[in-house]
């Protein structure tokens, strides 16, 4: 089967800088199944995510979505890849804006895509926003009388709107308090699960890889250790790296 | 002997809201206490009393002694003799906790020079000392950066080797370890750990995360909006949760961790 997003021997290197940030990077990501990149700040997760969101453009490789190139100029290719991809910030404070309501904002990619026009997108929102459990009221209020947790939901409502197969989240859940993570991990399985979306994200916490993603890559700065299997990964560790990361995971007392 | 005793910590906005409502606790000489909460709890508010450092349209009312002095109600002067000698602090974010146009050697001998006395080459001796207790590599050549030329987990041993430069007799940790990767997590808790235990010095320890203040402390009071929950033995708070928050909280912690064990069935 064609993979849905692919990097094939990507490299990038910002402008100005020595060296390469990422280097060597080939990952496939199905349709259907879920994968997380791994690593600690520095190792290149976030420009990883860049490169699969059509963000940034690799200095070598290839980015292919459904097996063709990834070119941002081909408008139709990218409208596609928008419709199909959408994405999750790590800090639903700043990645909401505080001025439109929370209607307008779930909106947005239905707009901009062409799919609705604000005076149709009404039914899609609500329904986008009782998937994500918002009250039926959320719509009308803005960003700031909601918390954490439920902004998060909000902008997980805003990526899904427009039913893509794809779900890029760069670590979604670690501005979040633990109670609220728990449920955040169990909104995106549900998705997984009921729309058959395909995740990919980025996180450096292991516990939240293992209840969410199938498959894991292991980032060391910018290059890919490891990948595979998340039990094979996780549960028997071949690189010193992965290793190490897991046994920092602090655990509570038995 | 206490300590740290609060009693009855009442803080207020000037508008009437009632951010940590009756709250009492008392840490022992040498004795590691966490506050667990999730956010809005109140507990780095909490902390922030116990120095008086409450910011403005806040006020505290109740009791916080700290080693024989009345926190609440203390003017400046008696404040500033506190801060530093009688408790330090380590916040969150080493990045804002530092200045960025100071270098760091200056940063630890600014209260170094003002407790000690020191001048010239013992501070700068001093300083060093207090660069090499927090197991930083090359202390010369990092008293001489400026805090955006050392990593994360460098910063934060800095802002350590701040607070324990004048040799407090509690160590206040706001979630000391929380915007660090694990393995540096990993790192900073033991070193907390053993810097604490050598100088048989009291810590309180905040955070949102059971495993983390677990590694460090031996008690622990459970915090819910303000109020305290449950207050015990980590491991019992852990092991034999009293209070329904305090199950919701060990459970979703259990459920994540668990998820890890299955897959890296150990």
């Amino acid at each position: 089967m064609t993979p849905v997003l692919e990097l094939a021997d990507v490299a990038l290197r910002y402008r100005g800088s020595a060296g390469n940030v990422v280097e060597d990077v080939s990952l496939a990501v199905e349709a259907g199944h879920s994968l997380a990149l791994v690593g600690e700040s520095g190792a290149g997760k976030t420009t990883l995510l860049r490169l699969l969101l059509g963000l940034a453009r690799p200095t070598s490789g290839r980015v292919r979505f459904d097996g063709s190139d990834l070119s941002l100029r081909d408008r139709e290719q990218m409208r596609r890849f928008r419709r199909s991809v959408q994405c999750v910030f790590q800090d639903p404070y700043s990645s909401l804006d505080p001025r439109r309501r929370v209607g307008a904002t779930v909106a947005e990619p239905l707009r901009s895509l062409g799919i609705d026009t604000r005076a149709t997108a009404g039914p899609k929102v609500a329904a986008a926003l009782e998937r994500v459990g918002m009250p039926a009221d959320a719509a009308d209020r803005y960003p700031h009388e909601f918390s954490g947790g439920q902004r998060q939901r909000i902008a997980i409502a805003r990526a899904t709107v427009c039913t893509p197969r794809v779900l890029l989240a760069d670590e979604p859940v670690s501005a979040l308090d633990v109670t609220t993570r728990v449920k955040v991990v169990d909104l995106l399985a549900e998705l997984k699960q009921e729309q058959g979306l395909t995740l990919v994200m980025v996180s450096h916490d292991l516990s939240v890889v293992a209840s969410l993603c199938e498959r894991t890559a292991v980032l060391e700065r910018g290059r890919v250790v490891e990948q595979g299997d998340t039990g094979q990964v996780l549960g028997r560790p071949a690189h010193p790296y992965t290793r190490r990361l897991i046994e920092s995971v602090p655990r509570l007392p038995a | 002997m206490t300590l740290l005793d609060v009693r009855g910590l009442t803080v207020r906005t000037t508008d009437g809201r009632t951010l940590v409502d009756d709250l009492s606790f008392s840490v022992a000489s040498g004795e590691r206490l966490g506050l667990i909460g999730e956010s809005g709890s109140g507990k780095s508010l909490t902390t922030l009393a116990v120095l008086g450092l409450l910011p403005d349209g806040m006020s505290a009312t109740g009791s916080i002694e700290l080693a024989g002095t009345q926190i609440v109600g203390a003017p400046e002067k008696r404040l500033t003799a506190v801060r530093g000698r009688d408790a330090a602090v380590v916040f969150q974010e080493p990045l804002t906790a530092l200045d960025p146009l100071m270098r760091v050697g200056r940063q630890i001998a600014e209260p170094l020079r003002v407790r000690t006395g020191l001048k010239g080459d013992d501070l700068e001796r001093a300083v060093a000392h207090a660069l090499e207790q927090v197991r930083l590599p090359e202390p010369e050549r990092i008293a001489r950066a400026f805090p955006h030329e050392i990593s994360g987990g460098q910063r934060q041993r800095v802002a350590l080797a701040m607070a324990l430069a004048c040799d407090p007799k509690l160590l206040i940790a706001d979630e000391p370890t929380t915007a660090l990767d694990v393995s540096v997590q990993a790192e900073m808790l033991e070193l907390i750990d053993t810097l604490v235990r050598e100088r048989e010095m009291a810590v309180l320890f905040v955070s949102h995360d059971l495993a983390v203040v677990a590694k460090v402390t031996d008690r622990a009071l459970v915090m819910k909006d303000g109020r305290a929950v449950e207050e015990g033995a980590v491991h019992t708070i852990v092991g034999a949760p009293r209070e329904e928050y305090t199950r919701t909280l060990v459970a979703s912690a259990r459920r994540l961790e668990s998820a890890l064990d299955l897959r890296s069935a150990r």
